[in-house]
């Protein structure tokens, strides 16, 4: 290779050292700054005294809650889209709407997803403002990831697999919930856990559908307002009254919100990892 | 049994339209809420086109509203600008290492690494961006606002990189063996098979994972509603401060009367970065799909 050509090379090798040297930046500035301020108490008291001290916990609670309201609602969705996609509909049109459709929803911007839960859930189906509307909207936005996932999964289920169903005398139906579904648990796994990862994190969907800024108590039905660990942050950095007190909060809430999507994340990884190195063998 | 697989089909058959009711019902709703701009003749007189595209202040409250979109669509496409000029040449840099130079091992390790970047909350890069960048940007730049355009649009690369760098990763792999092999044979390098053969054979890929990076940097809310300072104004200054149309809709929608112009000219506002985000995935997923088409061998 010519000199002027290594040196392109390096060239693009330095592009890929500086974006993996912001992420470890970003998550060596949160830790550092983050880790003195997480403790036990931190994790389990509320906020007192202008949320300068105490805790997080209804935050947490609130943000815990709503996403495992939501996988009530995307798993069976995302899956049964997904099965669809790829144990009858190949080839239809109706198939091609539907991918069409997830394409969309993957790239329509949060905020419109706020609207809409504005617009549809909250005033139109009067859910009102609360966890149950801000699940159903911020599910809406993660149903991708549950789609795609599954259907990777389906994928890499063998044929022989099918066909061996059929010829002992399964119906389609059996064949996809005795055999098909039971192989591509682990993908059906990855994409609910990825939806959590994603739907933890989203803070504007919430902005018109529930959340609130303090609450003295924790939600008790699924129709009540609720606090969120990102809107928390938000609320903290750009109108608490003053945000240099409520600085070390403000990193220790980040930290736990990172360290809860990060590790959700990782997980999901290791196990699409392990899934296809099973499949070559 | 006969019913019991009808019954399964049909199940299926429904819960797999949620998504095309969805984006129908979106699309519905978030125009329904505007309608009134169109069809409400006190709403008219308040907020109109002339209004949107032809005054330059946008100031909804106060005893005369003012709405111009001008402010803040320069606004926007300011981020989007400073966004994409620091994301494009780290994520296609990137990308072209580890799908053509990185050895096995390292593209192993830098893939899912540079994917964990989505993994982010844009809540925290907001976070995060407040706390370092918007610094870095004062003291380089001399910016009078700490939150300004720059600082706004470098915080964003960090959302637009995980999704450019992924597509176009993916659009380099897709690119069969052979075409390499065919241009070493002849005698090319390897840089020179990257930027004359594999390159151009992606491009399609590469274009696609452009522009839905592009639609990410114009439809994020939290990172702009944090570090871009928040003031809609007509400037040339990409270190002036400056308000998203994102930004506007989620700072002003809280405290807005339901019915009121105000609420439906945000909503207009929702369905305009709607639509241009449909057009643009729309085209995107289709230069996706013949390209891989293409390099198939398929027609």
């Amino acid at each position: 290779m010519k000199f002027r050509e290594k040196i392109y090379v390096l060239f693009t090798a330095l592009t890929a050292v500086i974006v993996v040297g912001l992420l470890f930046f970003i998550i060596f500035n949160i830790v550092s700054n983050g880790i003195r301020v997480v403790t036990w108490e931190f994790i389990s008291q509320p906020p007192r005294e202008g949320m300068t001290k105490g805790g997080i916990f209804p935050a947490l609670y609130g943000t815990l809650l709503r996403t495992l309201l939501m996988l009530i609602f995307v798993v069976p969705i995302g899956v049964f889209t997904a099965v669809y996609l790829n144990e009858y509909g190949a080839g239809r049109r109706f198939s091609r709407w539907i991918r069409l459709a997830i394409n969309n929803l993957a790239s329509i911007p949060s905020i419109v997803f706020g609207l809409f839960g504005l617009g549809f859930f909250v005033l139109f189906l009067r859910l009102g403002a609360g966890l149950l509307s801000a699940a159903l909207t911020v599910g809406l936005l993660t149903l991708p990831l549950v789609v795609v996932s599954t259907e990777e999964a389906l994928k890499a289920v063998p044929n022989s697999y099918r066909e061996a169903g059929f010829a002992l005398g399964a119906t389609k139906w059996q064949v996809i919930r005795l055999i098909v579904l039971p192989q591509a648990l682990p993908g059906i796994l990855t994409g609910a856990i990825l939806s959590v990862g994603r739907g933890m994190g989203e803070v504007a969907p919430l902005l018109f559908t529930g959340v609130a800024y303090y609450l003295p108590y924790l939600p008790a039905s699924i129709f009540d307002q609720f606090m969120d660990l990102g809107y928390h942050i938000y609320i903290m950095t750009t109108q608490s009254f003053d945000v240099e007190l409520t600085r070390p909060m403000q990193y220790g809430s980040t930290l736990v919100l990172l360290a809860l999507t990060f590790s959700l994340n990782i997980i999901a990884i290791l196990i699409r990892s392990r899934m296809r190195r099973r499949r070559l063998g | 049994m006969e019913s019991r697989e009808r019954i399964a089909y049909i199940v299926i058959s429904l819960l797999a339209s949620v998504a095309i009711v969805s984006v129908i019902l979106i699309f519905i709703f978030i125009a329904k809420e505007s309608l009134p701009i169109f069809f409400n003749p006190e709403i008219k007189k308040e907020a109109n086109f002339r209004h949107f595209f032809l005054t330059r202040d946008w100031q909804p409250i106060g005893l005369e509203p003012k709405y111009s979109f001008l402010p803040l669509i320069v606004g926007t496409l300011k981020v989007t600008l400073v966004a994409l000029i620091v994301a494009l040449p780290l994520s296609l840099g990137s990308a072209i290492f580890t799908a053509e130079f990185a050895p096995r091992k390292l593209r192993e390790i830098i893939k899912p690494i540079i994917e964990l970047f989505s993994a982010i909350p844009s809540v925290v890069l907001g976070f995060f961006a407040l706390m370092t960048i918007a610094s870095w940007v004062q003291s380089i730049f001399h910016a009078t606002s700490r939150l300004n355009a720059v600082t706004a649009g470098f915080a964003l690369a960090f959302a637009v990189i995980p999704i450019t760098y992924t597509i176009c990763e993916d659009a380099l792999n897709t690119v069969p063996r052979e075409l390499r092999e065919a241009s070493i044979a002849l005698g090319a390098t390897k840089w020179q098979t990257t930027i004359k053969v594999v390159l151009p054979s992606a491009s399609g890929g590469i274009f696609a994972g452009v522009m839905l990076g592009l639609a990410r940097a114009m439809g994020e809310t939290m990172i702009v509603l944090m570090v871009s300072g928040n003031a809609a104004q007509i400037t040339l200054s990409f270190l002036d401060s400056v308000r998203t149309i994102p930004a506007t809709i989620a700072a002003e929608m809280g405290e807005v009367a339901f019915g009121s112009a105000h609420y439906a000219v945000l909503f207009l506002l929702g369905l305009l970065l709607f639509s241009i985000t449909f057009v643009i995935n729309y085209i995107a997923s289709t230069l996706l799909e013949r390209t891989q088409k293409r390099l198939r061998g398929e027609k």
